[in-house]
């Protein structure tokens, strides 16, 4: 197997509110990313799955814990080499593509901004063409350059944030609730947008979500996150085929199924978290890629 | 269908006065309510779900025309009341509307007890201590813990979830006979969308509450609904029961609604997409609004709207593939093998 594209080992990340209270959003978390792979991080709002988007890109400094990516350690103090790569190559996609967008800025130009950061055409007309190519690869025409992001729709939008991440040739997409925030029938189209973007540059993503249903689609592997701990990981198949934790369970069995015979006497699984104590857990081995914290 | 039919609307047209023009938002809308029942109203983001249902709780925007149309609330025409009457007799009281963000509906320097005895205080003859004993109950009706202590909180207190049952409780407080939920669990997580919904339809036994239910999801609609509308472009295209609509549909957007769903069971990778987006209706759209989309559209469908053709006594939708006339199409692949895995696994 090849050397991981990114790799996470035992981050913690803790938020000081006080002198006597501290959030501990992530404790512990392990996993890896192979390149041009799709790992799917799913969990209920709150368990941690932002702040570990977060913390690789570095918008957080790691509590503790390290993180390599593309052979290069980014936790810990950054110096200015290390620090440009990383712009370069990770790049992310927000839930709410409206707030993501700069309202007073030309799509044409939120799109380019990353181009402009790192000089990356020789003159003005080798960068339009660059921004003009992008937006018919996520399915805009190159005239929406000259609209602003109110004048989108929500699915058009987002479409203008894959764009903007896009034009860097990252090597790793962090896609927080991308689609979250939009129509059943908008979000498959976004999903197969996103494969056929991977398959052509073979970037890895790291697919975030608060349920399992999309995640189906577009994961090679799937993280499950409870209460900042990684409960369960394995491959697509092996989650959804053979779960072991109780709340990857629960996660699974919420999703109502579109079938109204069936979904009318369905009783989902319910896992009651009250009194779980992670920190006591160890990690157990199913297979070579499915792990459980029990 | 010898039930009661509590609403019934009929032929509803709206317009939305904008600085870019006219917005035909509703185009013709029919539908009727059974009493006791659940009708849910599905479709893609601007379809006129939310501005259908407001005209019927009597909260449409300021800059919208009513152009023609009847909604009877049993039997009564809501639109000849009114702004003063429908206030004081139907909105809240008869009809209650419970919105997707809990946030936008709860005051946030208000309690949550003062917030539920509100409604109460205002439209009932009932004493403060009354009310509040009531506000209490129907927290625990709600499913929140410690109401005791609840009714004192204030809404940044509480999480998503428990929010949206506060606002719930508010809508419950008059006792409404029609509860219009929009997208009532968008904005959470699953575990606690399906919490909730078990909640609506216990709260419907226990009431007799009809309820209205707007969303967009497939699957909220097969666990809650008796009847579903299916809405394009400010029209209703396919109407039926839930086990017409999902074991038969017959409108092409019907099947890419189906099919974007996800389907936990399929080793399918790719997920099947509606092409294209729905039509802006600053321009009103000639011949049938989703043609542009329908790979099934023929030469009619660019010139003329199809009407509704009726499939059964409770089934029918606006598409000319059911013309008697019209060449007889084979159903996507991918469609016809979802509606025998659905059918099966249903036992049909
Ligand atoms: N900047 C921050 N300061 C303090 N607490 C935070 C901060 N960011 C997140 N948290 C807390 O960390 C936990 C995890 O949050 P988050 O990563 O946003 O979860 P998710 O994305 O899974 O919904 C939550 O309890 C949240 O309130
Ligand atoms: N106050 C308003 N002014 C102008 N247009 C409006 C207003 N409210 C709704 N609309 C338009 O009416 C159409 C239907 O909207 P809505 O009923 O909210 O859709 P849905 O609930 O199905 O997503 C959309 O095109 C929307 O932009
Ligand atoms: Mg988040
Ligand atoms: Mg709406």
């Amino acid at each position: 197997m090849n050397n991981p594209l990114l790799k996470v080992d035992n981050l913690h990340q803790h938020f000081k509110i006080s002198r006597n209270f501290t959030v501990k959003a992530v404790n512990g978390v392990s996993f890896e990313i192979f390149p041009g792979e799709t790992y799917g991080l799913v969990g209920e709002s709150g368990s941690g799955k932002t702040t570990i988007g977060r913390s690789i890109i570095r918008l957080y400094d790691p509590t503790s814990g390290e993180i390599i990516f593309n052979r290069s350690k980014i936790s810990g103090t950054l110096n200015n080499k290390t620090r440009r790569m990383l712009r370069k190559n990770m790049q992310m996609i927000f839930q709410d593509p409206m707030s993501s967008l700069n309202p007073r800025k030309k799509i044409g130009d939120i799109i380019g901004e990353g181009l402009d950061i790192h000089e990356i055409y020789s003159d003005v007309t080798e960068r339009n063409a660059i921004i003009a190519e992008m937006l018919q690869k996520v399915g805009l025409s190159p005239a929406h350059a000259e609209r602003y992001p109110h004048q989108f729709s929500g699915g058009q939008r987002q479409r203008a944030g894959i764009a903007r991440a896009l034009v860097m040739k990252p090597k790793l997409i962090i896609a927080d609730e991308c689609i979250s925030a939009l129509d059943v029938s908008i979000q498959a189209q976004v999903v197969n947008l996103m494969k056929d973007i991977q398959a052509e540059t073979q970037c890895a993503y790291l697919f975030i979500a608060h349920d399992l249903s999309m995640v189906k689609y577009i994961s090679d592997r799937i993280g499950v996150l409870h209460l900042g701990y990684l409960v369960e990981t394995g491959t697509t198949e092996e989650i959804f085929s053979d779960p072991i934790h109780p709340y990857t369970k629960s996660l699974l069995s919420a999703v109502p199924c579109p079938n109204p015979r069936v979904e009318k006497f369905r009783r989902p699984v319910v896992y009651d978290s009250s009194n779980v104590n992670y920190s006591a857990a160890t990690v157990q081995k199913i297979s070579d890629t499915h792990f459980v914290l029990l | 269908m010898n039930e009661k039919i509590i609403l019934s609307v009929e032929n509803l047209d709206i317009t939305f006065r904008t600085n870019a023009g006219l917005v035909h938002a509703i185009r013709g809308v029919d539908f009727e309510l059974p009493a006791g029942k659940t009708l849910a109203l599905v479709g893609e983001s601007g379809s006129g779900k939310s501005v259908t249902m407001k005209a019927v709780a009597g909260l449409l925007d300021d800059n919208a025309t009513v152009n023609s149309g009847k909604i009877f609330y049993n039997g009564l025409d809501l639109l000849t009341l009114s702004k003063r009457d429908l206030r004081k007799k139907i909105n809240g009281q008869q009809i209650a509307m419970v919105f997707q963000d809990p946030m936008t509906s709860l005051d946030p320097t208000m309690t949550i007890g003062a917030q539920i005895t509100e409604g109460m205080l205002l439209h009932q003859k009932i004493s403060a201590t009354d009310a509040k004993d009531k506000a209490v109950e129907l927290l625990k009706l709600v499913g929140l813990n410690e109401p005791e202590k609840r009714v004192k909180n204030y809404p940044h207190q509480l999480s998503g979830g428990q929010r949206q049952r506060v606002v719930i409780a508010i809508a419950l407080s008059c006792e409404p006979k029609i509860l219009i939920c929009d997208e009532p669990t968008t904005a959470l997580d699953v575990t606690i969308q399906a919490r909730i919904l078990d909640l609506i339809q216990d709260l419907q036994k226990k009431m007799g509450l009809s309820v209205i239910y707007i969303t967009h999801d497939l699957g909220v609609v097969a666990k809650v609904a008796d009847f579903v509308n299916v809405m394009y472009a400010g029209k209703i295209i396919e109407a039926g029961t839930v086990d017409e609509i999902f074991y038969d549909p017959r409108h092409p957007y019907t099947w890419g609604l189906l099919l974007a769903m996800p389907d936990l069971d399929t080793t399918e990778d790719r997920l099947y997409s509606i092409p294209g987006s729905p039509p802006n209706l600053l321009h009103e759209p000639i011949g049938d609004a989703f043609a542009a989309r329908n790979r099934f559209a023929m030469k009619i469908d660019e010139r003329e709207q199809p009407p509704m053709f009726k499939i059964s006594e409770t089934h029918s939708a606006a598409t000319w593939l059911l013309h008697p006339d019209a060449p007889k199409i084979e159903l996507p692949r991918e469609l016809r093998l979802r509606l025998e895995r659905a059918r099966k696994a249903a036992n049909l």
